[in-house]
């Protein structure tokens, strides 16, 4: 009896958002008198960072200081429109979106400026610290306060902008049935180490080494905490959790927090994540979205670990020491593959 | 049902409700005391949402009769901070993005703080273990190992400002 390891890897390529075209999502931006912007959304942030990312996404776009954007994710009842988070489309869809809205109101807001300054708009840039100038001649220059107050108590004027991204419908080929299921791609390979005990069928993860590109990162923690959290679910999807261990026979399901099974602090192993930007054509500043596909290479890289490291091929979900003990008896002990 | 009258300390100060027989502590804390840092999670002890410290130890609210509690100090996530100043332990969570949906990070802290109160420099397998019962179902507990350690080794020096904290995880590169 002993402890075999074994080195898997998977590649994965993932489509940002939901295929075949639609898919939308709204936003809408306005300034208040005090000079500072809301983005409203019916989107949600569960913790992966919407909110951060689309505030920066909107103060970048509007030329003012991210401190003075504030997102209100509001409820789907009264916010804009969106589908909804999944499909790691957020930072894509949403993103755009706000893109969208922060652009025109940025035209609102150079117009109601340009009125203030008596100047052409188009001559009019932005310093990204809450001013409004003259190109060429800095000293030239309003507050977006000040500008916000005078289009609301002066000239009568909203700066707001509507924003909405669709993906445009994929007509089907009538020949060959063929459509253009996705706008971008990102992409990872993941390098899984893992331990496998031979008398009990226990997988220990060792290690994971991996690179995704998802396009230009906007917030690189936010993308480094979606990772290294995806990636332990991906860990947990792959030997750990299930809602019907015995599928289809519905019994023996867990119904608490006790019987269900998932990774805890002892069950991590060291990760290694290398982050490559390939900015994407058609995301808001050139981003994709790291949500999904942070979990997904996980699981065929571990389930190769276990071949190379026992030599047995287990194809169900999740890999539990019972599938591993089984297959391992089954084909007369563990046959470790060629060291990868 | 006959009410019992209940005294204990809450973080820096007394309090006395009146319980029903058998009532848990993490419900007396919650619509009693008005104290809704610590989370119901499941209930039973099996994710450790609840963790508060009772005497300095920790303790899952939700399996603790309230009765037990009586003339004891109880201390949850709502003490942790002295006024406008964070925790150590807290501001190492925010430097660490150690938190991501939230619902877990009352129960981490309150099971970190009562591991560094009596082991102000625990080594990573210390930590593992002092959080073993506590869930978290999206940072993949690595950022909360690194903050724990981080307001270990780092002491009061996460009450002075935020720090720049290098990523142990990423190798940004661009091509």
């Amino acid at each position: 009896m002993a402890r075999h390891r074994g080195r898997g890897m998977a590649s994965i390529n993932y489509p940002i958002g939901m295929n075949l075209g639609g898919d939308p999502s709204q936003a809408l931006v306005h300034s208040n008198p005090s000079g500072k912007f809301t983005v409203s959304l019916s989107s949600i942030d569960l913790g992966q960072g919407m909110k951060s990312v689309t505030r920066q996404i909107c103060a970048e776009t509007l030329g003012v200081p991210v401190e003075d954007v504030y997102v209100d994710t509001a409820d789907s009842d009264t916010g804009p429109h969106c589908m909804g988070s999944f499909a790691s489309r957020g930072t894509h869809r949403v993103g755009n979106a706000v893109m969208a809205a922060a652009r025109e109101a940025r035209g609102v807001m150079m117009e109601a400026a340009a009125e203030e300054l008596e100047v052409n708009a188009a001559d009019l840039d932005t310093d990204g610290r809450g001013n409004i100038h003259v190109k060429g001649a800095p000293h030239r220059s309003i507050s977006t306060k000040d500008v916000a107050v005078a289009a609301q108590f002066k000239q009568g004027k909203t700066i707001s902008g509507r924003g909405i991204f669709l993906v445009p419908l994929s007509a089907v080929d009538p020949e060959t049935g063929e459509m253009s299921p996705a706008t971008c791609y990102a992409h990872a390979c993941l390098v899984a180490e893992v331990e496998v005990d031979d008398e009990t069928g226990e997988v220990a993860m060792v290690r994971m080494d991996s690179a995704y590109e998802l396009g230009r990162a906007l917030n690189p923690r936010l993308v480094e905490q979606q990772l290294v959290g995806g990636a332990w679910m991906g860990i947990s999807h792959a030997l750990f959790e299930t809602t019907e261990p015995y599928y289809p026979d519905p019994g023996h399901g867990p119904r608490d927090f006790v019987d269900y099974l998932m990774p805890g602090p002892g069950d991590i192993c060291p990760h290694d994540i290398a982050v490559l930007e390939r900015p994407a054509a058609d995301g808001p500043f050139g981003a994709k979205g790291p949500g999904e596909m942070c979990a997904n290479p996980v699981l065929p890289a571990v389930a190769n670990a276990i071949f190379n490291a026992v030599g047995v091929r287990i194809d169900e979900l999740p890999i539990t020491p019972e599938k591993v003990l089984r297959a391992i008896r089954a084909q007369g002990g563990a046959r470790p593959q060629a060291r990868r | 049902m006959a009410k019992t009258a209940l005294q204990f300390r809450h973080n820096s100060r007394d309090v006395a409700v009146f319980v029903d027989g058998g009532a848990n502590l993490l419900t007396t804390l919650r619509e009693l005391v008005g104290d809704m840092t610590p989370k119901f999670g499941c209930g039973q002890g099996g994710c450790g949402a609840c963790t508060v410290l009772i005497d300095g130890d920790a303790h899952l609210a939700c399996l603790t009769l309230a009765e037990t509690v009586a003339g004891r100090a109880v201390e949850t996530l709502d003490g942790l901070k002295d006024g406008p100043n964070l925790h150590p332990l807290q501001r190492a969570f925010m430097e660490h993005f150690a938190a991501q949906c939230g619902y877990c990070t009352p129960g981490m802290l309150m099971a970190a703080k009562a591991l560094l109160d009596r082991n102000p420099s625990p080594t990573r397998d210390e930590v593992v273990n002092a959080i073993a019962g506590n869930i978290c179902r999206c940072t993949g507990y690595e950022p909360i190992i690194d903050a724990v350690l981080a307001a270990a080794s780092g002491g009061m020096r996460g009450l002075h400002g935020p720090e720049h904290v290098p990523s142990p995880h990423m190798s940004p590169r661009t091509f």
